[in-house]
């Protein structure tokens, strides 16, 4: 396979016409989802992702409560019409625990839990399409989701995958050309700089890592500015269909705090 | 750090934007795959002073073409006065590279992306060749990445094979540029001063040799040419229409499609020569269930009608005789086999068969099917004569019933490996007006070019110069094989030169075995460092000092201050890459501090730029008999990195801690800086030791090195390494200038070789652990794989029968002390004959990466070592430079560039330089054996003597002649009898021959020493190999 395509040819596109810097585009959907109390879909190129979020309520058993903080429950389903091959996952499968297990661990520094004690949010997330960057994608419409849902958050979290070509890094890696590169996710808090989650399943050098982890910092802000530009959009209609004038300036010192 | 942005992929254009297909996975699965395709306006068109394009430029930062296409294009064609671009179609790059690639083809070209990507699935080594052309410095080439850019990006329609699609992407690329070129590229400067009317912009031409294609582009008004027609315009036409491959050329001009159809029906009414391939399909099924078998095409360079495919379902090889049952198969061509039932099995020829002396008289206009009818006749009949020499030698076959080797034929053809072959023209193949010089026809004359390779076929070539081919080297490309040709048709690449002549002699060698000898590029000879050859080591920074020079402070960062050692190299005389240096000394242990200290040229040439790109793809520095053909540009080879005597050079050193007796206490590796004490030849070297009178601290250091020396040899030859024996002769050459051979004789070889031999072995080796140590996955090592059994049968046989000796072969240890044993005390020269004939039974050595094979098979058989690479010459072998940023890496010194931390790229790097080794090998074994030809000519040119007679042994019996090396010159060659007078045994290696008076017989077996007379035989084309022999004692064969 590999040797059919070029992963970055010497005009310096990759296969799908981008350039190295460059990531894919980005569909931000933040409407209503049925009953969910915050929602959001994403789509990275055609990777698209969909949460739903709920609470914070009441938890459903006393196992699952904490009593000084909330807890975060979060659920993945893979659809098996997601992929090119059809298949069905199980929810117990280990890929996807691992998966829900990453996103919480995610968002727990971040979701301000101890506001709600006692209390629990459930997050699902619902993949409807891939094709690489899944966990980029599950990030980032958490984050969306969580927002929408109105649950205060200390700082967005972007995530972005990044890759190596030989010596060249890379943004935002398709399916293609995830399975030939090593390759990262970082998830970033743009405003601090922190980064909540680094994941990397593939190997890749220690010398090159540094590297990618500071290209792949910086890309997350621009993704940032994106999804900023996404929730400042919808507000702004809410707040416009809702007709009041006083909401106008809190919107936006929402936005600018975020 | 670099602006990241997110591409914006408009959804309401998803049908261009978004591929979807269907692929099916090897279990059968259908799997939907579904991909994005971001289109762009920042492009760029390639050409200078674009009005568009010239601003994006930026954006092409990580693109590696920065020539731009003229303005104008190009102005000399013909048909196109207001200059032009040619933009060619993909099957024009698959069948007509050589024609683009020559210096005439001046137009710049346009290379679309699709074009690109279909040449890569097509065929990947002219996919290499194309980019070598893209980034090479003499010719304009753009690569236009048409499928990115949201104006010629096209998409499949329905029913529209992918074949239309390309071709249609293309088009609308090639009307896209004139477009673009109309509005954007003009002159600015004139539209801008008084005269309105703006020059006529330039023209972008497509070139295609499919007519439908031509069709339809004319009527969209796109700009369009058949390359035949495109180059009956150019400048240099007749020259550029020898270029021309015979493919893709007749479905050419419109006018003459209705007359190319009856050539193709005759041709398909004729009789057919050979058997039809069978489809890859059949032949892979076939391989899978071990029915066929699949393997390289092996010439035999005795008789032309013989060869062997090594297939790994049989001990021996296989042999195919016979024209038809070679079907069509070249020399390396991966082909696929059928084998014969046991029963039709037969034993290899014992005959010389040679193809210019059987084949002289059918030559020419043969199967010229236009002028053919009273031919047919004569080519039967010729036909006829060869079929009874095969059926006589069939006979022979049969009878030696025991010797029967499995027999098959080629039935398929998987992978061609054909590439340009030197030939040159016999005159007498000519038609009798062109070879009299009288006609100046310029139509089309098929002629037979002989490749200088006696494996190869002959090939039919068309050209409009013949007679001024006659007497010329050339280099021609095989293009395609016919069924009903009998002989593969070619087309001529370049002429290299006359026959005979010294340079083009050695211009065709290097052509012959791939050596690339261009002169370095320009980017290339940027990353030599700026000082030129002024540069110099800088001084040391002293610690205590304030002022710090950057560029010393790097240099001799981790450095090792051995000025002071007294280290002295040792050469072949006239060395100029001086890449090793040595020292010895006593410590005050009691032990022995030695040293070997190798260029640093990692310094110098650093990963990843055009130098390294350039020097992995040399591989090796080719040493001819009045040539070097360098890997690295001269100013590191033989000056900066060069450890010329009193001079500061930057080294990497090896320095052992060994006791008396040789045994290593311990080891350590340095990056150093040294200052040579002086540089000595081999010869100096040897007179400084021996001079009891010398007792200055060089010749002592000399002399220790020598007694570890001689210890170290002593165990390596306890442990079993092998002393093998090359013939090895020295060329002198008369002076600088003339270079002309005026004599050979054989290398002589002293102590002080061995005295190098043996420490550059210990550095080598003492590398190699430490690399695999560190590197386990990715050292770059050398091995020598122990000879399969079977390759010592012959020589087994031979020598029992012959001589009654025996040769134990089961390791390498017992084979060194059966080779000592194998002596003939009347025969000094009878030890190094047996072992080079034993040298000949072996495998070659190879550099691999140690990820990639199994552990236990990492051994250096004919050193008898477990672990072992190459370190000590980084100037001449790339596989050197890589051990050394891998060793300079295992000692912290600086991280291992990631390129070396994939196997799978060390072992794409190691395929070429392993390549390129063995080609240099061989391409300067021929030139010294071209040098002994001239040698020998010029002494058989001297009046007084008739032909040069020199002493030989027999090392090959044949049916009808002796193959005979004469050691003294270090050639071989064959003399041939008529066979009718001989009497051959095959089973004692003898053959008898009548003596000169005709009473009695001669016997003459292997091993047994004859005299030969040498002639080179002048008007005979190649002149290498061409030496002929006729034996003088104890027959004079001349008269058989």
């Amino acid at each position: 396979m590999g040797s059919r395509v070029e992963i970055l040819n010497e005009g310096g596109f990759r296969s799908d016409g981008r350039r190295q810097y460059e990531l894919r585009e980005v569909t931000i959907d933040l409407s209503q989802q049925g009953q969910a109390d915050g929602a959001a879909v994403i789509t990275h190129g055609l990777t698209r992702v969909m949460v739903s979020v709920f609470g914070p309520r009441e938890a459903k058993s006393r196992s699952q409560t904490i009593h000084d903080r909330a807890n975060i429950n979060v659920e993945v389903a893979i659809s098996p019409f997601s992929a090119g091959e059809r298949r069905k996952r199980s929810r117990g499968d280990k890929r996807i625990l691992e998966m829900a297990a990453t996103i919480k661990s995610t968002f727990e520094p971040v979701v301000q839990t101890t506001l709600y004690p006692r209390s629990q949010i459930d997050v699902f997330v619902q993949v409807l399409q891939q094709d690489g960057g899944l966990l980029q994608g599950c990030i980032n419409a958490t984050t969306l989701a969580l927002v929408n849902a109105g649950i205060p958050l200390l700082d967005f979290v972007c995530a972005v995958s990044g890759g190596v070509y030989s010596t060249s890094p890379m943004l935002d890696l398709t399916l293609l050309e995830e399975n030939d590169l090593p390759n990262l996710t970082v998830a970033v808090m743009p405003k601090t700089g922190k980064s909540t989650l680094v994941t990397m399943e593939t190997r890749l050098h220690v010398d090159r890592f540094e590297e990618i982890f500071k290209l792949v910092c910086s890309a997350s802000h621009a993704l940032h500015q994106e999804m900023k530009d996404a929730v400042r959009v919808r507000t702004t209609s809410l707040v416009t269909a809702m007709g009041t004038t006083q909401s106008n300036v809190g919107g936006d010192t929402m936005m600018d705090e975020s | 750090m670099p602006e990241i942005t997110i591409r914006k992929r408009p959804q309401a254009e998803a049908v261009i934007t978004q591929r979807k297909f269907f692929r099916k996975t090897a279990r059968g699965k259908v799997i939907k795959v579904l991909r994005e395709r971001y289109l762009r306006t920042d492009v760029s068109c390639g050409v200078q002073h674009c009005s568009a394009c010239s601003q994006l430029d930026h954006f092409s930062e990580g693109s590696s073409t920065s020539a731009e296409l003229p303005q104008f294009g190009d102005k000399s064609h013909s048909s196109y006065p207001d200059g032009h671009f040619v933009l060619p179609d993909t099957n024009i790059f698959l069948a007509q590279m050589d024609l683009l690639e020559s210096s005439l083809f001046r137009a710049p070209i346009i290379v679309l992306q699709t074009v690109m990507e279909e040449i890569r699935h097509r065929s990947l080594p002219l996919f290499n060749r194309l980019k070598s052309l893209i980034h090479g410095d003499e010719k304009k080439i753009w690569v236009f990445y048409n499928e990115f850019r949201s104006e010629t990006a096209v998409v499949r329609e329905e029913e529209e094979t992918p074949n239309d699609r390309n071709d249609r992407g293309i088009r609308k690329a090639t009307s896209w540029y004139n477009e673009h070129i109309q509005t954007h590229c003009r002159a600015t400067t004139s539209t801008r001063s008084k005269s309105r009317s703006s020059p006529p912009a330039p023209t972008v031409v497509l070139i295609t040799n499919d007519v439908a294609n031509r069709r339809k582009a004319e009527k969209e008004k796109t700009p369009c040419s058949s390359l035949r027609r495109y180059i009956e315009g150019a400048k240099d036409a007749t020259q550029l229409m020898d270029l021309l491959a015979a493919t893709g050329v007749d479905e050419d001009d419109e006018g003459k499609e209705d007359r190319e159809i009856q050539p193709t029906e005759a041709e398909a009414a004729r009789k057919e020569v050979y058997e039809e391939h069978l489809p890859a399909s059949i032949l892979l099924a076939g391989i899978k269930a071990k029915t066929l078998h699949q393997g390289h095409f092996n010439a035999n360079q005795y008789n032309y009608l013989e060869s062997t495919v090594s297939v790994p379902a049989f001990q021996k090889p296989v042999l195919i005789i016979g024209r038809m049952n070679m079907n069509r198969a070249v020399q390396g061509d991966m082909v696929c086999i059928e084998v014969f039932p046991e029963s039709e099995w037969r034993a290899p020829g014992d005959e010389v068969v040679e193809r210019d002396a059987t084949l002289k008289d059918d030559d020419a206009g043969d199967e010229e099917d236009e002028e053919g009818e009273e031919m047919e006749d004569d080519v039967i009949e010729r036909e006829r004569r060869k079929s009874r020499l095969e059926a006589k030698q069939e006979e022979e076959r049969l009878k030696r019933q025991q010797e029967r080797q499995p027999t098959g034929r080629v039935i398929g053809i998987i992978k061609r490996n054909w590439r340009p072959v030197v030939c040159h023209i016999d005159p007498i193949t000519l038609p009798p007006a062109l070879a009299s010089g009288t006609s100046t026809s310029r139509g089309l004359t098929p002629l037979l070019a002989i490749p200088a390779s006696p494996l190869l076929p002959r090939i039919r070539i068309r050209t409009r110069q013949a007679p001024s081919l006659i007497g010329q080297k050339l280099l021609v490309a095989i293009d395609t094989w016919p069924i009903n040709k009998r002989n593969p048709e070619g087309h001529l690449v370049r002429r290299l030169g006359a026959v005979g002549d010294k340079d083009t002699e050695q211009e065709s060698l290097m052509l012959e075995f791939g050596v690339v000898y261009a002169p370095f590029g320009k980017r290339v000879m940027e990353c030599l460092p700026e000082e030129d050859d002024k540069w110099v080591v800088p001084p040391k920074p002293r610690p205590d000092h304030g002022d710090v020079d950057v560029k010393a402070k790097t240099i001799w960062r981790d450095r090792e201050d051995l000025r002071d050692m007294i280290i002295c190299s040792i050469d072949p005389p006239g060395c100029q890459d001086i890449d090793d240096a040595l020292h010895a000394r006593h410590l005050p242990n009691g032990n022995i501090e030695a040293g070997v200290h190798i260029a640093d040229v990692s310094n110098f040439v650093l990963p990843d730029t055009p130098m390294d790109t350039e020097a992995a793809s040399r591989g090796t520095t080719v040493y001819l008999v009045d040539k070097r053909v360098d890997m690295l540009p001269a100013l590191l080879g033989t000056n900066l990195c060069s450890l010329r005597p009193h001079v500061e050079r930057l080294a990497f050193s090896a320095i052992w801690e060994l006791t008396p007796d040789a045994d290593i206490v311990n080891v350590r590796f340095t990056k150093s800086v040294i200052a040579s004490k002086a540089a000595f030849t081999y010869e100096e070297a040897q007179i400084r030791k021996d001079d009891p009178h010398l007792q200055d601290e060089l010749t002592t250091g000399i002399r220790l090195l020598n007694s570890l020396a001689i210890k170290l040899k002593a165990k390596r030859m306890a442990a079993g390494a092998l002393n093998l024996a090359s013939p090895e002769v020295k060329i002198h050459l008369d002076s600088a200038e003339s270079s002309d051979p005026i004599d050979v004789e054989q290398k002589e070889l002293r102590e002080t070789n061995s005295l190098v031999e043996e420490f550059m072995l210990l550095a080598n080796v003492s590398v190699a652990q430490k690399i695999q140590e560190t590197f386990p996955q990715t050292a770059v090592l050398r091995r020598h794989m122990p000879p399969p059994k079977g390759n010592f049968e012959k020589l087994q046989d031979i020598l029992m029968k012959r001589k009654g000796l025996s040769l134990d072969v089961s390791s390498s240890g017992s084979l060194a002390a059966s080779l000592d044993l194998c002596l003939d005390p009347s025969e000094p020269a009878f030890n190094t004959l047996v072992r080079i004939m034993a040298t000949r039974c072996m495998l070659s050595a190879e550099y691999f990466c140690s990820g990639s094979v199994s552990r236990d098979t990492f051994g250096h058989y004919g050193l008898a070592s477990p672990i072992y690479t190459h370190f000590t010459s980084p100037i001449r072998r790339y596989a050197d430079v890589l051990a050394h940023r891998q060793l300079a890496a295992a000692i912290g010194y600086t991280t291992l560039h990631p390129s070396l931390h994939s196997a799978q790229n060390v072992d794409r790097i190691l395929d070429v330089v392993n390549r390129r080794h063995r080609m240099a090998q061989m391409a300067s074994r021929a030139s010294v054996e071209f040098y002994v030809g001239l040698a020998l000519k010029q002494r058989g040119e001297a009046p007084d003597e008739a032909g040069v007679q020199e002493e030989a042994f027999v090392i090959r019996t044949f049916r009808n002649g002796v193959g005979v090396f004469v050691n003294k010159l270090g050639i071989e060659g064959i003399v041939m009898f008529k066979r009718d007078a001989t009497n051959f045994d095959a089973d004692n290696y003898t053959i008898s021959i009548p003596d000169s008076r005709g009473t009695g017989n001669v016997d003459i077996g292997v091993f047994d020493k004859v005299t030969v007379r040498i002639e080179v035989e002048k008007d005979k084309n190649t002149q290498r190999g061409k030496v002929k022999m006729t034996l003088v004692r104890p027959v004079d064969s001349s008269a058989l």
